[in-house]
């Protein structure tokens, strides 16, 4: 019963995005199967598409996994953007020492350490502004994702900017002996993929089986009563923060390691304010955010080829993932009018 | 710096400002009530596209700045009925919509991209305009910039001096209260949402047919919403101190760019974070000035205690917290 009940909810909410994204096609035009037909094979229609679909999942299912630690403990992290950025920034410190030395696996192995550190460095901020200061974890990591962007900008434009110009297109490329090395046929970087797999499997276990996830949790639940029971929820708030950053960090280290090659303004590509919406949608559960990662990458990668097409902008990805989350908040939410009355 | 002329920087500040300055006082009166709208960066660019499309395919003015404050509107009443009816959380529906609007408008605005479209055209006031200095600054703008100066005004004395008002804050900072009081702190909510959402779909309107002129990706307005949230704590929930927010950051942006020659390294993008840091520490001041030991020790320095005074304000009490009557 409950199955049936649950399978009702889901054709509910994708015939309600279906509905709105067919009436938002049809407002500026365009035939809404062609452009659909267009969006699958954009992303599933080949062996490249796919690996570059999983190349957008990577730092998406990373920052989704940071989340779940914090969205357990009742923390909204949005500053995970700006964890991302920081992430990307000290691994760009760190491998501006490799350029010249003979061991690049060393220093890109510690990159990667740096970028979590960074990360970790900047959650921990945010964090330490709302355990010690009060200050809200929404704007305090709202702010420091506007101060972690700054930074790029000025990092660009003054201490490491090109020689010659500085400019919008970011700091000189690294070396190709620092880059993530990738199957060069479909451009895809194991490194990445495993980092990516063994985060869900860490997390997993984490949450659901060692006792930080029962802590988070109870804490999460309700922050007096853990306190009663021992549980120091400043302690954890931090500790939860740790992770998120660390993880959003690491995505950070990838995106310059494994894709772009340096420093650049863009460099975290929204990808953590879009996990939020990931995370959202598969309900906090580690389970299903490879999956809806999955999914929402597809959209991404499939939509890039829209406005050459069919004069569309890319952006309708962005409406059909809001449209979902929001139609599944308004279904979740009726599920629970209903159980009341 | 010969060429700075006073009247012509604070007039471009004052106009500048204008849609920061909607915005902000938008937020402030929907944050007064206690609902968080954190839609705010995706509507203003939403109700800036559809301000621009309507006022393009209608050519009328008007008509694109009410279809403009009517999405701001709109978007706002969603975050008002999730969070008073459905019961899900204001932040959670509000960041959704901010990132979701945002896309929507560049859909739905793209075949209006880079199109040369109306204008708000300036309004200079016949016989203020002549009063020296003041007149320039303040008098010779175009209808939209009025009515920021008018709303800073009205929105003060409405909150702080009107019998509706006193409801407004009541509805804020304690709504079990209010409803023992007979009014009802959801519809005050929405109500408020969709006052707030007017100012900020005006803002948007402002953006596209006057600050920013036009529609394209980016427009130019992104990041606006976010400046306007970091400028409400700010300015401490008080319409009067926001707008001054605001127009101190709109100076600080202007002065940004005549510095650029000085200091060619820092890109003028740079001096766009200013708000977010304030935010920051004002929040921080706001949690230590509550704390005894602090007051104890500004105690005797007066000036420190006025200045304290000065840049703390008190968010509403039940910011944020959705109120279900039993």
């Amino acid at each position: 019963m409950k199955i049936f009940r649950y399978a009702c909810e889901l054709i509910l909410t994708l015939l309600a995005v279906f509905f709105f994204t067919t009436l938002i096609l049809h407002l500026v035009g365009a035939p809404p199967f062609e452009a659909y037909y267009h969006i699958v094979k954009g992303s599933l229609g080949s062996w490249v598409k796919v690996a570059h679909v999983i190349t957008t999942w990577i730092p998406l299912t990373l920052c989704a996994c940071g989340l779940l630690y914090t969205f357990r403990i009742g923390l909204w992290n949005i500053g995970i953007e700006g964890q991302m950025m920081m992430g990307a920034v000290f691994t760009t410190f760190l491998l501006r020492f490799g350029v010249e030395s003979d061991m690049p696996v060393f220093f890109l192995t510690l990159s990667f350490i740096a970028g979590a550190i960074g990360g970790a460095v900047w959650a921990m901020i945010a964090g330490s502004l709302k355990t010690k200061g009060g200050v809200n974890e929404i704007f305090a990591g709202l702010g420091l994702n506007f101060v972690a962007q700054g930074l790029i900008l000025w990092l660009i434009f003054g201490p490491w900017k090109r020689p010659g110009i500085a400019s919008m297109s970011g700091t000189e490329l690294f070396p190709p002996k620092l880059w993530l090395s990738y199957l060069s046929f479909i451009r895809l970087s194991p490194a990445g993929l495993f980092l990516a797999l063994i985060a869900i499997g860490v997390t997993a276990f984490m949450l659901r089986y060692a006792r930080i996830g029962l802590s988070l949790r109870a804490i999460g639940n309700n922050p007096h009563a853990a306190y009663l029971f021992g549980l120091k929820p400043d302690r954890y708030m931090l500790l939860a923060m740790i992770f998120a950053g660390g993880f959003a960090g690491l995505a950070g280290s990838i995106q310059v390691t494994g894709i772009y090659h340096r420093l650049l303004p863009a460099i975290s590509g929204n990808y953590g304010y879009l996990a939020l919406l990931v995370v959202m949608l598969a309900n906090y559960n580690v389970r299903i955010v490879p999956a809806v990662a999955f999914f929402f990458a597809c959209l991404n990668i499939g939509s890039i080829q829209l406005p050459m097409v069919l004069q569309l902008d890319s952006s309708l990805s962005g409406v059909i993932q809001g449209t979902l989350v929001l139609a599944t908040l308004a279904v979740h939410a009726w599920r629970n009018l209903k159980l009341e009355t | 710096m010969n060429d700075l002329n006073l009247t012509i920087l604070f007039a471009s500040v004052i106009a500048g400002a204008a849609p920061v300055v909607l915005a902000a006082l938008g937020e402030t009166i929907t944050e007064k009530a206690g609902l968080i709208n954190l839609s705010l960066d995706g509507s203003i660019l939403l109700s800036a596209m559809t301000a621009f499309a309507v006022a393009y395919e209608t050519d009328s003015l008007v008509m694109g700045v009410v279809s403009g404050a009517v999405v701001g509107a709109a978007v706002a009443a969603i975050v008002g009925i999730f969070s008073s009816y459905l019961g899900q959380s204001q932040v959670a529906v509000g960041f959704v919509l901010t990132l979701m609007t945002r896309d929507l408008a560049y859909f739905l605005g793209n075949s209006y991209s880079r199109l040369q479209g109306p204008q708000v055209t300036p309004l200079p006031i016949p016989l203020f305009k002549e009063i020296p200095f003041l007149g320039l600054i303040f008098f010779n703008h175009n209808l939209l910039v009025y009515l920021s100066l008018f709303f800073i005004g009205f929105c003060w004395w409405y909150i702080y001096r009107t019998p509706l008002g006193l409801q407004l804050r009541a509805v804020g900072e304690h709504p079990a209260s209010a409803y023992a009081r007979g009014i009802n702190p959801q519809k005050a909510q929405i109500l408020y949402a969709v006052c707030g959402g007017l100012l900020v779909g005006l803002a948007g309107a402002a953006f596209s047919l006057s600050a920013k002129p036009g529609w394209g990706r980016p427009q130019g307005a992104e990041g606006t919403g976010w400046i306007a949230l970091a400028i409400v704590i700010f300015g401490g929930w008080n319409p009067v101190k926001a707008a001054a927010g605001a127009y101190l950051f709109s100076f600080l942006q202007i002065l940004g760019i005549y510095f650029q020659g000085w200091i060619p390294s820092v890109p003028a993008q740079v001096f766009q974070v200013a708000p977010f840091p304030l935010m920051i520490f004002t929040l921080l001041l706001m949690y230590f000035v509550q704390k005894e030991s602090v007051m104890n020790w500004a105690e005797e320095k007066k000036r420190m205690k006025s200045a304290l005074k000065i840049f703390s304000g008190n968010a509403p009490s039940a910011l944020g917290k959705a109120y279900k009557p039993d």
